[in-house]
């Protein structure tokens, strides 16, 4: 009886090998996705030196792997003795016992879902070993995603891919999250559009995209290569604008599209700037020709970090989101102008990660907001504080600027190269200028400080790759101006201030001023 | 006759000590007359017997957006470290009203250590992180009561570097960028 059922299963297990090999064989380079429905997946393994695949086989719905298939995948040393099996990596040992989901990983007790299984001459062990036995004993990270059927060796960058597609009459916006986060730069390449992620590789779903139908601005989505995603384009494409935001924990990839305005111009080659917009456009589409299409607005602090506080409990994290969350509003509405807020919630935000959303996304304006603490009760008003450099670093920002280095093809091409902490000292005169416009607009609305446009070394603007300026509000520590700073009436008055200014300083730049 | 030597010899040597004295330490420790001090509450650190130099100080002015000056003795020290300590710990020392000062209260010095290039790096305890009230003019000021009172009363030091608990920072409240040493800024001081 015991030796029939043993040979049965001895059978099952055989023969769910030899499939799940001859599955493995067909699918030598495909990518990790299911490629024979009831067959299972292998397991592929990303390294810096490249894919393996490693093939499960599934014993009573449960995916197992071989010990054998691990060993050299892994350097490892299997040793069965007296009914227990040792696996040994340098010097560290995993003892598993037939029988028992219990496994001892370097001393430490661990429990798996399955216990090991024979196969023929071979041990089989579920799937979660690698995370759940190997992965501590091992000298490199491992990393299971057992859903996309991923072995991660070591520290490869290796988000994971969301598509979102919305179609929307003569637009449409394509949204990626990739999850930790990556950045993917989006250029065009004829009917389509090639979005290259600074990654090692991609962790994508079966499928990006469902079909699309025949007239959609976007036809598929598909990966192309390992750090590569292509989008098709259908026949009414006209044009793209493409935007990076975190929004934790994921990095956000938007694309907006425009569709041609009919349909019987198919022929017409794609537009590589977006046509002028027509009014039922997204904000994205603002006029191409204004000095100012994209605005990052930052507001101060936030999460763990609150910033200053007034004696009544006002933070100032709370006052700098929700007069960002107006300005952006305002702008957008009456503007037409994208506007990008470092955070939209209650979190907190490293300081170059708030500028880089600024310097990524090609704005054309940074504007920081804050609100002022003293240690005297009695200090009040507003400022607008511009970066300011010690001398040697002034002069190293306009040494860099322009340098001419050799190119490929040979001869001497002028590269500007800027150090990232120097960004800001191109644009200090124009900061300046919107710095002074800012405070002519909050005159007779906002009260204004003793210095009411001041220069010091801010962090955060140090490195913005535009005009950029950091706006004090006024003072939480004065009983007075904590009130007012709460209020909605300040706020309403200070966004219409700062819209005011970013109008007139977009004029000033159109007419070719402060250059 | 060896007597009359001996006394020859102690007398060189004083003189040599005085005139050295006079052409290092005077003009060293010699800072220009206070053109903002405040006459009245000055601050009363433990007392230290021996010589002291004057050295300007900083505190927040009375509108509170910038930093004014007091000049008071400090301990005279032997080498440029241990005079930059006693200026820093003269600075950091709590104040009454009606001074008021920008370094959170609490603040100790770690440590300080001086570089050929004339660089300071100012060691400061986490208290100056953790007690500070925020504010950009507020931590501008702390920062630049920390540079200026060792640039300004120490000709050998070009900049200063604030660190906390031993530890480079990006910001000590958020603003102000203190991972490189900052040069003397008067433009603060009223």
């Amino acid at each position: 009886m015991n030796f029939r059922s043993l040979s049965l299963f001895s059978a099952a297990v055989s023969l769910a090998v030899v499939v799940a090999l001859a599955q493995e064989t067909l699918s030598q380079s495909a990518q990790p996705t299911p490629t024979a429905p009831g067959a299972p997946p292998g397991l592929t393994l990303l390294s810096r030196d490249g894919r393996r695949p490693l093939p499960i086989v599934m014993v009573s719905d449960q995916e197992f792997i071989g010990l054998d298939d691990l060993a050299a995948a892994f350097q490892l040393a299997i040793h069965e003795e007296s009914g227990a099996i040792t696996v040994s990596y340098k010097g560290k040992t995993i003892i598993l016992t037939p029988e028992q989901t219990l496994a001892s990983v370097a001393g430490r007790l661990i429990s798996l879902p399955a216990p090991p299984t024979r196969s023929g001459r071979r041990w089989l062990v579920p799937v979660e070993f690698i995370a759940r036995a190997l992965a501590p004993i091992y000298d490199v990270r491992l990393e299971l995603r057992k859903p996309a059927h991923l072995v991660i060796v070591g520290d490869l960058r290796v988000p994971r891919l969301t598509v979102k597609y919305e179609p929307a009459g003569a637009a449409a916006r394509l949204t990626i999250d990739a999850m930790p986060r990556a950045t993917g730069t989006v250029s065009q390449d004829g009917d389509r559009l090639t979005v290259k992620f600074d990654a090692d590789a991609l962790d994508v779903p079966g499928q990006l995209l469902p079909a699309q139908p025949a007239q959609s601005i976007v036809q598929a989505v598909r990966v192309t290569d390992a750090t590569t995603v292509t989008v098709d384009l259908g026949p009414r494409f006209a044009g793209f604008k493409a935007a990076s935001q975190p929004v934790d924990p994921v990095m956000r990839l938007v694309i907006d599209f425009v569709a041609q305005p009919t349909e019987t111009t198919p022929t017409q080659p794609p537009a590589a700037q977006p046509p002028p917009a027509p009014p039922e456009l997204p904000p994205a589409f603002a006029p191409p020709s204004s000095p100012i299409r994209t605005i990052t607005i930052d507001p101060g602090h936030g999460g763990d970090d609150a910033g200053a506080k007034g004696a009544n409990g006002t933070k100032e994290k709370d006052v700098a989101l929700s007069v960002g969350h107006r300005v952006k509003a305002v702008i957008e509405a009456r503007l037409g102008v994208r506007v990008l807020l470092t955070r939209d919630d209650d979190r907190s935000v490293p300081l170059d990660e708030r500028t880089a959303i600024a310097n990524n996304n090609k704005a054309d304006l940074f504007i920081s907001l804050h609100a002022n603490a003293s240690m005297r009760r009695s200090t009040t008003g507003a400022s607008i504080i511009c970066a300011s450099f010690d001398a040697p670093s002034e002069t190293a920002g306009a040494a860099h600027a322009g340098e001419r280095l050799p190119t490929f093809g040979g001869g001497l091409r002028d590269i500007e190269l800027v150090p990232w902490d120097l960004a800001q000292t191109r644009h200090l005169d124009q900061s300046v200028a919107f710095a002074t416009i800012l405070a002519e607009s909050f005159k007779g609305h906002i009260p204004l400080g003793a210095h009411p446009v001041d220069r010091a070394p801010m962090r955060i603007l140090e490195p913005a790759n535009m005009p950029a300026v950091l706006v004090e509000m006024g003072f939480l520590t004065n009983a007075d101006q904590e009130k007012l700073l709460a209020g909605d009436a300040f706020q309403n008055t200070l966004v219409q201030a700062v819209y005011d200014s970013v109008v007139r300083f977009r004029d000033v730049l159109a007419a070719g001023g402060t250059r | 006759m060896t007597a009359q030597r001996i006394v020859v010899f102690v007398a060189m040597v004083l003189a040599a000590f005085v005139i050295g004295f006079a052409s290092y330490a005077v003009p060293r420790w010699r800072g220009g007359p206070s053109t903002h001090a405040v006459a009245a509450a000055r601050p009363t650190p433990p007392p230290q017997p021996g010589r002291k130099i004057k050295a300007r100080l900083f505190y927040i002015n009375d509108d509170g957006t910038r930093l004014t000056t007091l000049e008071r003795e400090v301990p005279y020290a032997e080498t440029a470290v241990d005079q930059a300590r006693e200026i820093v710990a003269a600075q950091i020392f709590p104040v009454a009203e009606p001074l008021v000062s920008a370094i959170p209260p609490g603040t100790t010095l770690r440590a300080l250590f001086l570089t050929d290039r004339g660089d300071a790096f100012v060691d400061l305890s986490k208290d100056i992180v953790d007690a500070h009230p925020g504010g950009s003019i507020n931590e501008l000021l702390t920062i630049y009561t920390i540079v200026n009172a060792l640039t300004a009363n120490m000709p050998a030091i070009h900049s200063v570097q604030v660190l906390v608990n031993g530890k480079e920072v990006e910001t000590i409240a958020g603003h102000v960028d203190v991972r490189r040493p900052l040069e003397k800024n008067l433009a603060l001081v009223q």
